[in-house]
């Protein structure tokens, strides 16, 4: 019996959402999030944390097998409903091993299937699972008919003719088909995962609509760094000095620039350092900056910069005042190029909005994550030389994984892929 | 009126296993077919197995049934199919001498106990299928009826614009029981199917054309059989070329299916040449084998090139074929076109569930294959038996069986073509292998007590020493490091690795862990390569569990005939509609149909519960 999970009350944002987990592992979750499981039916507050990493303070609560709504162990963790922290806990969950999300009206199936639910509760019951058919019915029309349909479909279509590929191997060796058909699978798989794997980083722009970019600017000590976060801002937000190195820990500005919800980074300053101090701060300053969506260079003539800029990030000449530049140079002190600044930022991240959010589901996101490991699985396997059944049992987790956005797909899609190609019949 | 417990219409594939079965049940059984010479007569190619159904074969054998016994009586060729790829997908396959194979089936059911043949036609069913009358008037009772009758059902034979009515070549079609089916106002469709012409083997010229040998070290289909029993033959091979293209191309309008003369629906996996040429345009040549008939028969079947075109077009595309140049044709290749019975009006157990007395297996629920005959021969015989004996129904699982894949995929899904075995239609195919059909099935038959001593013993042997292999691999428990010692790459991840793990990483077998404990090499050959291949998926089969496990249950979750869809509140018109049509017989076949969500499935669980508690109330 697998442990599932899911939140328990609706999203959005609110005061306290609880996230439920049912099954054999519930207690185990607890633990691997607290450090402990306390006593059955007792509320107690705990941190919860992934790894070494706190994600929130919670109130945890565990029933015994036999005694809960579902008649499984379960846990109940009653959380802060920021949806970025509901979903930091999911994700964190979902990790586990043996854990999934549960499907519409699952706990409540379970209930039934345990024998916890009365007559009463069952008549009861219709009513809400109608409702929460017609929810899905809803979701599913409407992600469906998006563009996740059609990128979809298109995965779904480069799997089949992979599995359609190497069952053909299989189930037709006596027959005329192809023998080697690796490179032409690998190339299927490889394109697919590729693309998986850019959808799952769009998700994150789903949510950055939601919660906010990040916009790191990075640049080596005194190079005007927190004098730009303070006239962007308006306000003297950062420490500023004319000593390099005041600011040693990331400061966060939030505001809205050009209607996106920006969350403006000012981190320390990025140079070799023996000061112990400084460069914890600096390493904090470099991390922060790569996970940012998007790093504003703030050089001084022929600096390069300690981190790379990548595709996108923008690259600005400091303290204009001072100098003469060509380019985009802007001065905090004097507001010189500040609103030019302003647009570049708001023009790289609404392209970015725009391209995003065609997943919108932690549960969307898992999948595809899912159907990515797995072709990464049958990837590695293709490539060692392994058995192709090895290959196409991970090629099937994938589509399975992919069918929980479109449906079921089934052999005859296969079949009917390999028919379509191949002369079978001796 | 003579009583049976049992009686099974028809004599093919499925009505001998059927027959057996219910026969080692213990249910008086009788089989009854027109002739008793045309018991286990192989009406299309000459072989038996391959992928998919070899396993079905094999899972045959394991509940004791006769096919692969009998095949491997007449195998003239055996090849393990997919031999270089992993176990889970190799099939054992064998060319079968016609003759030995008829003879072999005829003489087992002749010697089976509680098995009566009687030589008549069966021209109608009594009230409730509890009996049938035959030709002469007679009429036998019987608690269940198992027909078995193939395409007899309105079958046309086409060949070109040519055509008449007919079962097989020269058999004549029941016609007054099937007018007795069709009154019962079943649904039905319409498939079709080919053979190629049958070539006199005296006119080939076999000195040009190449050889395929049969497998130096033959495997065999049944588990208590070790080696083949008669002298081993070669099938030849040649092709199809250009000018063979172009005198079909330039006669299609004669073939009767592209003549449209023929509605009903043919497989995809068994082309005509007619369809191959016209649809892989591209090819020039397609592979034909030739397979010998028999030891002592010339007749020989090209695979390859079925067809429906007349006589003389037939005649003239053989002869462009290399090594065929001066072939006489013995029997013209044809097409026959059949109704079948739409087998979603079967319940798991094959019977049919407006007529729980009456059972259908073979042809007749849409699908093709000796092997997919036999398979619900088995399913049908041994379910008969148990409603004929008051036990309980004897269902296979997806999770446990190609047997339980194909009898869902028949009665949730229905055909469009006739149904074929493929190994990718098992989820499970990992753990559904061939070579393991014993472990997952013969206790399954050694509960039912439908295995005879012979059987019994020989798994039980095998089993103990399965289990002592392991046991003497579980007691090697490797680190890292240690592993390295002895030659085998682990990554350094602390994790000990036992001998049965390690036998899964490539390299390793039993000669490589022999020195880290002596008794291993006192292990039987057989046993070992066995041991071997349940390691190889350890890995994967532990994993499967959860999913097994999850079906299994929605699987045991049964809903009843009678379940009114309409009293469920909070279900949509649409979903009710589709199940009062399919009647599903289980949760896990309510999930299936198309539409379906968790939260319906939940509100059928819902009012399945109420029923309980309503009825124990």
């Amino acid at each position: 019996m697998d442990t599932i999970f899911a939140p328990a009350t609706a999203r959005g944002k609110a005061g306290v959402a609880v996230i439920r987990i049912s099954g054999p592992l519930a207690w185990d979750a607890v633990s691997s999030l607290t450090g402990e499981v306390p006593a059955p039916r007792q509320a107690v507050l705990r941190i919860l944390k992934d790894g070494e990493d706190a994600l929130d303070q919670a109130l945890v609560l565990v029933f015994e097998k036999g005694a809960s709504f579902t008649g499984e162990r379960v846990a109940e963790l009653q959380v802060h409903g920021a949806p970025a922290t509901v979903a930091a806990v999911l994700q964190c969950i979902g990790r586990l091993p043996g854990l999934r999300l549960a499907e519409p009206g699952e706990f409540t199936r379970r209930a039934l299937e345990n024998g916890k639910l009365d007559l009463a509760e069952v008549e009861g019951l219709a009513d809400l699972l109608d409702a929460e058919t017609e929810a899905q019915r809803k979701q599913a029309l409407r992600v469906l008919s998006g563009a996740i349909g059609a990128r979809t479909e298109e995965w779904r279509r480069h799997l089949i003719r992979a599995a359609a590929l190497i069952e053909a191997t299989i189930d037709f060796a006596d027959e005329d088909v192809p023998v080697d058909v690796t490179p032409e699978v690998l190339s299927l798989i490889v394109g697919t995962a590729d693309s998986l794997r850019a959808e799952i980083s769009r998700y994150g722009i789903a949510e950055r609509i939601r919660d906010g970019f990040e916009v790191a600017i990075v640049g080596q000590p005194n190079a005007g760094k927190s004098t730009l976060l303070n006239a962007l801002a308006g306000r003297e937000a950062a420490i500023t000095s004319e000593h390099a190195g005041t600011t040693r820990d990331v400061i966060e500005v939030r505001m809205d620039l050009n209607g996106l919800p920006v969350t403006i980074l000012d981190t320390a300053g990025l140079r070799a350092t023996n000061d112990p101090v400084e460069s914890i701060g600096i390493a904090r300053a470099v991390d922060r900056a790569r996970k940012a969506d998007l790093r504003v260079f703030l050089l001084e003539e022929d600096q390069v910069p300690l981190l790379l800029p990548l595709e996108d990030d923008l690259v600005v000449w400091g303290k204009a005042d001072q100098r003469l530049k060509s380019g985009l140079a802007v001065s905090g002190k004097t507001g010189q190029g500040v609103d030019r600044l302003v647009a570049e930022i708001s023009r790289v991240l609404s392209t970015r909005a725009s391209g995003g959010g065609v997943i919108i589901r932690e549960r969307h996101r898992r999948a595809l994550f899912d159907a990515e490991q797995a072709l990464e699985s049958a990837k590695d396997l293709l490539c060692a030389g392994a058995e192709a059944e090895l290959a196409a049992e991970w090629l099937r987790r994938a589509v399975r994984s992919l069918d929980s956005l479109v449906g079921r797909v089934d052999v005859e899609d296969l079949l009917g892929e390999i028919f379509a190609s191949f002369c079978i019949g001796k | 009126m003579k009583h049976f417990d049992v009686i099974v219409v028809g004599g093919g594939h499925a009505g001998s296993d059927a027959a057996h079965a219910a026969a080692r049940m213990g249910a008086q059984t009788a089989l009854v077919t027109f002739s008793r010479e045309t018991i286990g007569v192989m009406s299309c190619n000459p072989a038996i197995g391959g992928l998919g159904k070899g396993h079905l074969v094999r899972e045959v054998d394991a509940m004791g049934g006769v096919m692969g016994l009998v095949a491997d009586q007449a195998g003239i060729q055996f090849r393990l199919l997919n031999r270089r790829k992993g176990p889970a997908v190799q099939g054992p396959r064998a060319q079968a001498d016609r003759k030995l194979y008829r003879q072999a089936m005829q003489r087992t059911l002749a010697a089976t106990p509680h098995l009566t043949i009687i030589e008549a036609e069966v021209v109608d069913l009594l009230e409730n299928a509890q009996g049938v009358r035959l030709g002469d008037g007679t009429e036998l009772s019987a608690a269940a009826v198992i027909l078995t009758t193939g395409t007899f059902l309105n079958g046309v034979i086409h060949i070109g614009d040519q055509c008449r009515p007919a079962g097989r070549m020269g058999d004549c079609p029941s016609i007054p029981l099937a007018e007795r089916l069709y009154r019962f106002d079943l649904p039905m469709g319409r498939l079709k199917t080919g053979t190629p012409p049958r070539l006199d083997g005296t006119t080939i010229n076999w000195d040009i054309l190449d050889r395929q040998p049969g497998d130096d070290v033959p495997v065999m289909f049944s588990f208590l059989n070790r080696k083949p029993l008669v002298r081993q033959i070669d099938c030849g091979i040649t092709d199809t070329n250009e000018r063979t293209h172009e005198i079909i191309r330039n006669n299609l309008e004669k073939s009767a299916m592209y003549g449209g003369f023929i509605e009903g629906v043919g497989p995809r996996y068994c082309p005509s040449i007619e369809d191959k040429v016209v649809r892989f345009a591209d090819k020039a040549s397609h592979q034909v084998f030739l397979e010998p008939e028999g030891l002592d028969d010339s007749t020989v079947y090209p695979n390859g090139i079925s067809t429906s075109l007349p006589v003389d077009v037939q005649e003239s595309y053989v002869r462009s074929i290399r090594g065929l140049e001066d072939v006489r044709i013995v029997q013209p290749g044809y097409a026959v076109e059949y109704d079948y019975v739409d087998p979603r009006a079967l319940m798991p157990t094959l019977a049919l569930k407006e007529i729980p007395a009456l059972f259908l297996a073979g042809q007749i629920n849409g699908t093709t294959g000796y092997e997919e005959a036999a398979a619900q021969g088995v399913v049908a015989g041994l379910n008969a038996a148990a409603r004929a004996l008051s036990r309980d129904p004897v269902i296979f699982s997806r999770s446990e069986a190609y047997i339980g894949v194909m009898i869902d995929d028949l009665v949730t899904r229905g055909v469009t073509e006739p149904y074929r075995m493929f190994t990718s239609r098992a989820e499970f195919r990992l753990s559904l292998r061939a070579d393991n059909a014993d472990q997952r099935l013969t206790p399954k038959a050694i509960a039912l007590d439908c295995v005879d001593d012979t059987r019994r013993r020989s798994f039980l042997t095998k089993m103990d020493q399965l289990a002592g292999a392991k046991a003497e691999l579980e007691r090697i428990q490797l680190s890292p490091q240690d592993a390295g010692k002895v030659g085998i790459a682990v990554s350094a991840d602390g994790v000990r690795r036992s001998g049965f793990t390690l036998l899964s990483f490539p390299g390793v077998d039993f000669a490589t862990l022999a020195p880290l404990n002596p008794r291993l090499s006192q292990v039987d050959p057989e046993i070992q390569e066995q041991v071997a291949r349940d390691a190889l998926y350890a890995t994967y089969l532990d994993r499967q569990q959860t999913d097994i496990d999850a079906m299994r249950r929605d699987e045991a979750i049964l809903i009843p005939a009678d379940l009114d869809y309409e009293a469920v509140v909070g279900l949509s018109h649409e979903l009710k509609t589709k199940l009062k049509r399919a009647r599903p017989a289980s949760i896990a076949a309510a999930s299936k149909l198309e539409g379906m969500t968790p939260a319906a499935v939940t509100l059928i669980l819902a009012r399945l519960r109420q029923a309980r508690k309503a009825a124990s109330a």
